[in-house]
């Protein structure tokens, strides 16, 4: 019998079970997914917005400046990684410039700082900026960081102080009993007193196995993105046009490990359709050159498509299903969700979690995850230490991005293990860079086989059935 | 921080490398090292088991780990000094290296001359971003080829190959004698990418239909590949819609394109020519940074090994030149693509440091007949060659005679014109 059972391992769910693991609670994380962010929380722009661009009186408004701000220390507490890039909103010409001045009087509302530019200063530390852009405001306080990095290590943190995941468990039914709800799927049940629904775009799927009077829809909408090798670098700030009814609009983003990336559109597609169209991604090409110009696009290594969680109400929805006591709906988290995250995940503490449950702090519990060893942040000589220690740490595995023989088993004996190619991938990169796994993944399937105990016909790329070999060959 | 001194450091011991190092021994360079990332030499050759190399180089037909060990050989024979399981991370234009190893660790060297024969990797779905979906089963032909022949395991059963390029095709044939069924090669040009000793020999002969202006533009399958969609393609390339076919597969192998593998060059600030995406290099395979030189798949895609070893042989033999002699750098002039020609190798030369020859490597931008290779300074025409057909996948080699270029003022062009 569970206290809480959380439904999906995106940032939101994983970082309320991290939440929750600070205290008396019995905790489970069910995902349907092979691994902890695979869907939402790893296609997307990885930007903590600062807050300047909910329209006022949303939860959004209200949560994405105070997420951001609690960021910082959860990031340092996690040893997750972030830089400070700055977010230019860039206008073009009298019209847009207008609608810089609605985000300047929200952002002094909200205390967020920022500074104007006009387009030729701004063009000064941003030379691809487009000719055609007349004024900035640079949110300098904006980071990105590496979301499922985030997710992961929450994860980490949650299971090392007893909670519970359940990968590759998809919930199939939900049904009451006299004490809370029974989670149903396809090989195990699980009861629990209180359900927290962060299924993302399936939310209305979970929703709907407990209640029928629904009264809001998600919407998925993809969004297409191009990534650009670390050898080019076009920019050093995240550069936006000014927002329109779709949406933030197609940005460039300098990643935290050097990638840009560019996207994304917008379309509504199904729920787990996540192919990348020919039209969408020339439109994305299309759309970039409006704020920048002469962006190198054949430095594209990967394109990817992403989906966002649109709902109805054009707005988070967390909430109590009215029918259903001790379940809550946490939905329609899209853009600004990322930023948002640590902040709704305090809000469902302390609207639902606590109210219902009355939990009492476990001072025993961590707040923290020992990090994993990355052998290219550290100098020669700590490099030559842990070599001198564990020569696996001197055998590259990965030219691209750098990465030895070791650091790659490490990542398979962490408190939320790598299993397949793209576990391994996520965690520490072998696969990210521009030969995306020509050279390294043979060395990977390798490892994983090994470590697991395996054969190699049974390493998957991600999701049950994705087997990257077929058969041994005669020999 | 010590740091060892060697003349010569050569990075990469595929062909290029080795016949590289072997060269600067025999032209009396003392201390030369190779530094090779696999446990082996003979990069990628070591998973090239068919037939078809050393022709030019050493008159017999050789498999790719045969033509390997001759190369290994020589350069033992020659008194080369071997590292091996060595990753370089890093070089500079002060010629130290940053490597790192199990055994020893990191450690930074210093060299009087490097020479970089990296080899070359291959464009990926990520590259040439086919929609669609994501599924396992899209993996480039020479990993296919990795995979099949270094740990004998197979990557599928129902193979279809976009392009043309050799490793496709050699694929194409060694899928099927393994008993996959191949189901055909897509081109996007209207004419082969690959050699056409291997159209015959390994489609042709094999009944695999070569779809030529064609291109896969779906990938569908949520977690293994499923099938994909073949379309035509325009004299523009773009696919023309109402011709796409449904082709069920479980593998979509790619061959479209290799590309000199050059992180560590591009770090180390060497410029780059944007046509073969490799270093810029002169007379003697030095880049524009003093003492570093290219060879090989490196410097520029080969159609055959035997070009690049012999590449190899020619940036030792400068490179020794260089250490024992130094250049006169004092008059440059540049080599530059006319018409209808992709790229040139070398970019430049120094005319008052021309070897005794000097051959000039080059691709057509696309097949041609009856033809005219002109090679000229200005208004000067400084050689002709008839040709009969020209096509880009087969490189052209024209020698010319250092002497020929004495007093050379203008840039150096090669180009091609009907007769």
């Amino acid at each position: 019998m569970f206290d809480i059972v959380i439904i999906g391992a995106g940032i939101i769910g994983t970082m309320l079970a991290r939440q929750l693991s600070f205290y008396h609670l019995k905790t489970a994380v069910v995902e349907r997914n092979s691994d902890v962010a695979d869907g939402t929380s790893m296609a997307n722009s990885a930007i903590v917005h600062t807050g300047y661009d909910p329209e006022d009186g949303t939860l959004k408004a209200q949560l994405n400046a105070e997420g951001a701000r609690m960021y910082p220390s959860l990031l340092q507490q996690l040893h997750c990684h972030h830089k400070n890039t700055g977010a230019f909103i860039a206008a073009c010409g009298k019209k847009e410039e207008e609608h810089l001045t609605i985000l300047r009087q929200r952002a002094d509302q909200r205390g967020i700082p920022y500074r104007v530019l006009d387009g030729d200063q701004a063009r000064k530390e941003e030379p691809h900026l487009s000719d055609a852009v007349t004024k900035v405001i640079d949110f300098y306080t904006t980071e990105v960081i590496y979301p499922w990095e985030a997710a992961l290590r929450c994860m980490e943190n949650a299971v090392n102080n007893g909670t519970k995941l359940y990968l590759n468990t998809e919930v199939t039914g939900i049904e009451k009993t006299d004490t809370g709800y029974r989670i149903i799927s396809n090989d195990m049940t699980l009861d629990t007193a209180m359900v927290i629904n962060c299924a993302g775009v399936n939310a209305p799927l979970i929703h709907d196995m407990i209640d029928s009077h629904r009264d809001y829809e998600i919407i998925p909408r993809k969004g297409e993105y191009y990534v650009l090798d670390h050898d080019c670098q076009p920019v050093r700030h995240i550069i936006f046009p000014v927002p329109g009814p779709a949406g933030k609009g197609v940005l460039a983003v300098p990643t935290v490990y050097g990638n840009t990336l560019i996207g994304p559109n917008a379309l509504e597609c199904d729920r787990d359709d996540v192919s990348t169209t020919s039209q969408g991604l020339q439109a994305v090409r299309v759309a970039i050159t409006k704020t920048l110009k002469d962006i190198p696009m054949n430095h594209n290594i990967r394109t990817f498509a992403g989906i966002r969680a649109t709902s109805s109400r054009h707005d988070f929805i967390i909430e109590e299903v009215r029918s259903a006591p001790g379940f809550i709906d946490v939905a329609g988290i899209e853009s600004p969700g990322l930023a948002s995250a640590p902040a709704i995940v305090s809000k469902i503490v302390h609207d639902f979690v606590e109210p219902y449950l009355h939990p009492h702090m476990n001072e025993s519990a961590s707040h923290t995850v020992e990090p994993p060893v990355i052998m290219n942040e550290l100098s020669m000589e700590q490099q030559n230490e842990m070599i001198r220690r564990n020569p696996l740490y001197g055998k590259i595995v990965c030219r691209c991005e750098n990465v030895s023989e070791q650091e790659i088993i490490d990542c398979m004996h962490r408190p939320v293990p790598a299993t397949t190619i793209k576990g391994v991938k996520k965690r520490v990169r072998p696969g990210m860079g521009r030969c995306q796994g020509g050279f390294c993944q043979p060395y990977v399937l390798r490892i994983l086989a090994q470590q697991n105990g395996k054969k190699k016909t049974e390493i998957c790329m991600d999701e049950p059935g994705s087997c990257i070999l077929v058969k041994e060959n005669r020999l | 921080m010590m740091q060892k001194y060697y003349d010569a450091v050569v990075i990469g011991a595929g062909c290029a490398g080795l016949a590289a190092a072997a060269a600067l021994r025999k032209n009396g360079v003392a201390d030369v090292l190779i530094l090779e990332k696999d446990e082996e030499t003979g990069g990628i050759l070591n998973q090239c088991i068919h037939n078809g190399f050393g022709l030019t180089t050493f008159a017999q037909q050789m498999s790719g780990p045969s033509f390997a060990e001759r190369f290994h050989d020589q350069a033992v024979e020659a008194g080369v000094m071997f590292r091996t399981g060595v990753m370089v991370t890093q070089i500079h234009s002060d010629r130290t290296i940053v490597c790192c190893s199990k055994e020893e660790g990191v450690v930074q060297l210093q060299a009087g001359v490097i020479i970089l024969a990296v080899g070359c990797y291959e464009r990926n779905s990520g590259a040439i971003a086919i929609p669609g979906d994501r599924p396992a089963g899209v993996i480039t032909a020479g990993l296919a080829q990795k995979y099949l022949n270094m740990d004998g395991m197979m990557v599928g059963n129902r193979v279809f190959i976009l392009g043309s390029g050799d490793i496709g095709l050699i694929m194409a044939r060694r899928m099927t004698l393994e008993g996959a069924q191949v189901l055909g090669v897509a081109e996007v040009m209207p004419y082969s990418n690959g050699l056409p000793r291997n159209i015959q020999q390994c489609l042709k002969d094999y009944d695999i239909p070569l779809y030529l202006s064609h291109t896969v533009t779906g990938v569908h399958g949520k977690r293994r590949l499923e099938g994909i969609d073949l379309s035509q393609v325009d004299e523009n390339r773009n696919p023309i819609p109402g011709t796409e076919r449904y082709i069920a597969c479980d593998t979509l192998l790619l061959s479209v394109g290799l590309i000199p593998e050059n992180h560590l060059g591009d770090a180390c600030g060497i410029p780059m020519d944007p046509a073969t995406r490799g270093p810029k290099v002169d007379e003697s395979y030095m880049t524009e940074i003093p003492g570093i030189f290219a060879c090989g798949n490196g410097l520029h895609v080969h159609d055959l090994a035997d070009y690049a070893a012999h590449q190899g042989t020619l940036a030792g033999n400068g490179a020794a030149a260089y250490l024992q002699n130094g250049q006169n750098l004092s008059n440059r002039v540049s080599v530059t693509a006319g018409h209808q020609i992709g790229y040139v190798v070398p970019s430049y030369l120094h005319t008052e440091n021309l070897p005794k020859t000097v051959e000039l490597y080059f691709r057509v931008k696309q097949p041609l007949e009856h033809v005219q290779i002109i090679i000229r300074s200005s208004q000067k025409i400084i050689r002709t060659i008839e040709k009969e057909h020209v096509i880009p996948s087969e490189m052209e080699m024209v020698i010319l005679a250092g002497k020929m270029l004495d007093g050379l003022q203008d840039s150096l062009v090669v180009e091609v014109k009907p007769l």
